[in-house]
C-alpha cells in the first residue's frame, strides 16, 4: 500500500462525503417545502445516495 | 401456529448441532494488534466449521466451542468427512487415500505429514481440490431459506383461515410485503407487466435482509459481506434483466436515437454510443454486487474493530468507551441491514422496469408530459 494510493482514497472519500451531504440538505430543503412528498424525496434521496456511495467502497476497497 | 413453526425449527437446531469443545495449544504470546486483526479477518471470511466462541483455558489451551460442518471435496473421488477432524487446521485428515490440511480458512492437498509449501510471496502453492462443502455461509444460507420457507408458509396459511386477515407475525411482515409491491414494483416496472417480477424481488429482499440481520447476531455469519453470495444475487438480476428483454430494451441498447436522424448520421455517434450502452448492462449489476459487499464489509470490520478497542486500552476507559461506540454503530447497522435490502430490492426493479419498457409505455409517458 502506497501513500499515493491512501491520498488519492481519502480525497474520493471527501468527495463522496460532500456529494452525500448535498444530497441530504437538499433533501431536507425540499421535505421541508413540500411536506407531502416527504416519501417520494426519501426514495430518491436514498437512491443517489447509494449509488454515490458505491464509488466510495470502491476506492477504499482498491487501496486494501 | 407461527410459535409451534419457531419451535420445531429450534428442535432442528439443536439437533443437528451437537456442540463440540475442541481444544489447541495457544500459539505463544501474539501482539494484541496483530491478534484483533488476525481475528477480524478470520471472521470476515468464510469457514468450515460453525464457532461460536473461543476462551484460552488454565492449562493455557485454546478451547472452541461451536460444532462440525461436512466438508465435501472433489479430488479424484469423493471425500466426505466433517470438519472436527481438521482441529482448527492442527491436523492433516486421511480420506480415500488422499491428505488434506487445513490452511488459512483453505484446504490444500499434501502428504501424511502435512507438508505445505510455499512460493516467495509465502502464499501455498500445494494443489486445492474442488471444495463443495457446507460451510459457514452456505449452511445460514441454508437456515434462512428454510426461515423464510416455513415463516411464509404459515403466513399465507393464515389468510385462509382468517377471512383474508392475516394474525400473529403476518401481522408485521404484511405491511412490508405490500410495500415492495406498491412502491418498489408498480412505480418502476409498470402496473401490466410488475406480477411477473414479484417473486424474485420479495425473495431477494427478505433473503437479504434476513441475512443481514443474522450477520448482526452473535452467531457471527458474514454472509452478504461474502463477494461470491452477492455475485450470485447481482447474476440473477442480470440474467433476469437480459432474458426478460423486450424489444424495445434491445433497441434502446443498439438503436438508441431510433427514427430521429438519417442513418449515415448515426454511424460516428453509435461508435461511442453502443460500446457504452453495451458496458451498461454489465455495470448495472456490478455496482449492485459491489455495494452490498463493501456496505456489509464495512459494517462487520468497524464494529469488530470498535470491540476490538476494549482489549487495546484495557483500563477503564476503553470499556465504555468501546461499548457505546459498538452500540452506537449497531444501531445504524440494523437501519443499514434494511436499507442494503432495500437499495437492492430498487434498483433490480429500476432495471426491470427498463427491461420491461415498451413502446405504447413510453407513448403513455409522453402524452402525460404534454397533458401536464
Amino acid at each position: 500500500m502506497t501513500i499515493p494510493a491512501i491520498v488519492g482514497a481519502g480525497l474520493v472519500v471527501i468527495g463522496v462525503g460532500i456529494g452525500i451531504g448535498q444530497i441530504g440538505g437538499k433533501a431536507m430543503e425540499a421535505i421541508a417545502r413540500q411536506p407531502e412528498s416527504y416519501g417520494k424525496i426519501q426514495t430518491a434521496m436514498l437512491i443517489a445516495a447509494a449509488l454515490i456511495e458505491g464509488i466510495g467502497f470502491a476506492a477504499l476497497f482498491a487501496v486494501q | 401456529m407461527q410459535r409451534k413453526i419457531l419451535v420445531r425449527l429450534l428442535l432442528i437446531f439443536i439437533f443437528i448441532a451437537p456442540l463440540s469443545v475442541s481444544a489447541k495449544d495457544d500459539t505463544g504470546n501474539k501482539d494484541k494488534k496483530t491478534e484483533i486483526k488476525e481475528y477480524i479477518d478470520h471472521h470476515l471470511k468464510d469457514s468450515h466449521d460453525f464457532s461460536l466462541y473461543s476462551y484460552t483455558g488454565d492449562d493455557g489451551q485454546h478451547h472452541y466451542v461451536g460444532f462440525s460442518l461436512p466438508v465435501i471435496l472433489w479430488s479424484d473421488g469423493l471425500h466426505v468427512f466433517a470438519s472436527g477432524k481438521f482441529h482448527h487446521g492442527e491436523e492433516v485428515v486421511e480420506s480415500n487415500g488422499k491428505y488434506f490440511k487445513l490452511y488459512h480458512s483453505k484446504i490444500y492437498e499434501t502428504d501424511a505429514s502435512g507438508t505445505i509449501n510455499y512460493d516467495e510471496e509465502h502464499h501455498a502453492t500445494n494443489a486445492k481440490p474442488l471444495d463443495l462443502s457446507i460451510t459457514k455461509s452456505v449452511f445460514m444460507i441454508i437456515i434462512t431459506g428454510l426461515l423464510m420457507f416455513f415463516l411464509f408458509r404459515g403466513l399465507a396459511r393464515t389468510y385462509g383461515k382468517n377471512n383474508g386477515i392475516p394474525s400473529g407475525i403476518g401481522r408485521f411482515f404484511e405491511p412490508i410485503v405490500l410495500y415492495i409491491r406498491d412502491d418498489i414494483a408498480r412505480p418502476n416496472i409498470g402496473e401490466k407487466k410488475y406480477r411477473k417480477y414479484m417473486p424474485f424481488l420479495l425473495t431477494v429482499f427478505f433473503f437479504i435482509w434476513f441475512l443481514n440481520i443474522f450477520g448482526l447476531t452473535p452467531l457471527g455469519v458474514n454472509v452478504t459481506g461474502n463477494i461470491a453470495i452477492t455475485t450470485a444475487l447481482a447474476l440473477l438480476t442480470f440474467f433476469i434483466t437480459n432474458f426478460t428483454g423486450t424489444k424495445d430494451y434491445w433497441k434502446h441498447i443498439f438503436d438508441p436515437l431510433g427514427d430521429s436522424m438519417p442513418w449515415i448520421a448515426k454511424i460516428p455517434l453509435y461508435i461511442i454510443l453502443i460500446p457504452i450502452e453495451v458496458l451498461g448492462i454489465f455495470i448495472k449489476p456490478f455496482s449492485l454486487l459491489i455495494r452490498l459487499y463493501a456496505n456489509m464489509q464495512a459494517g462487520h470490520i468497524v464494529l469488530m474493530s470498535l470491540i476490538g478497542l476494549m482489549f487495546i486500552f484495557k483500563n477503564w476507559i476503553g470499556s465504555p468507551l468501546s461499548f457505546g461506540l459498538a452500540f452506537a454503530i449497531s444501531l445504524i447497522e440494523i437501519l443499514v441491514a434494511l436499507l442494503q435490502a432495500y437499495i437492492f430490492t430498487m434498483l433490480s426493479a429500476l432495471y426491470f422496469g427498463f427491461a420491461a419498457e415498451d413502446h405504447d409505455h413510453a407513448e403513455a409517458h409522453e402524452g402525460e408530459i404534454q397533458h401536464l
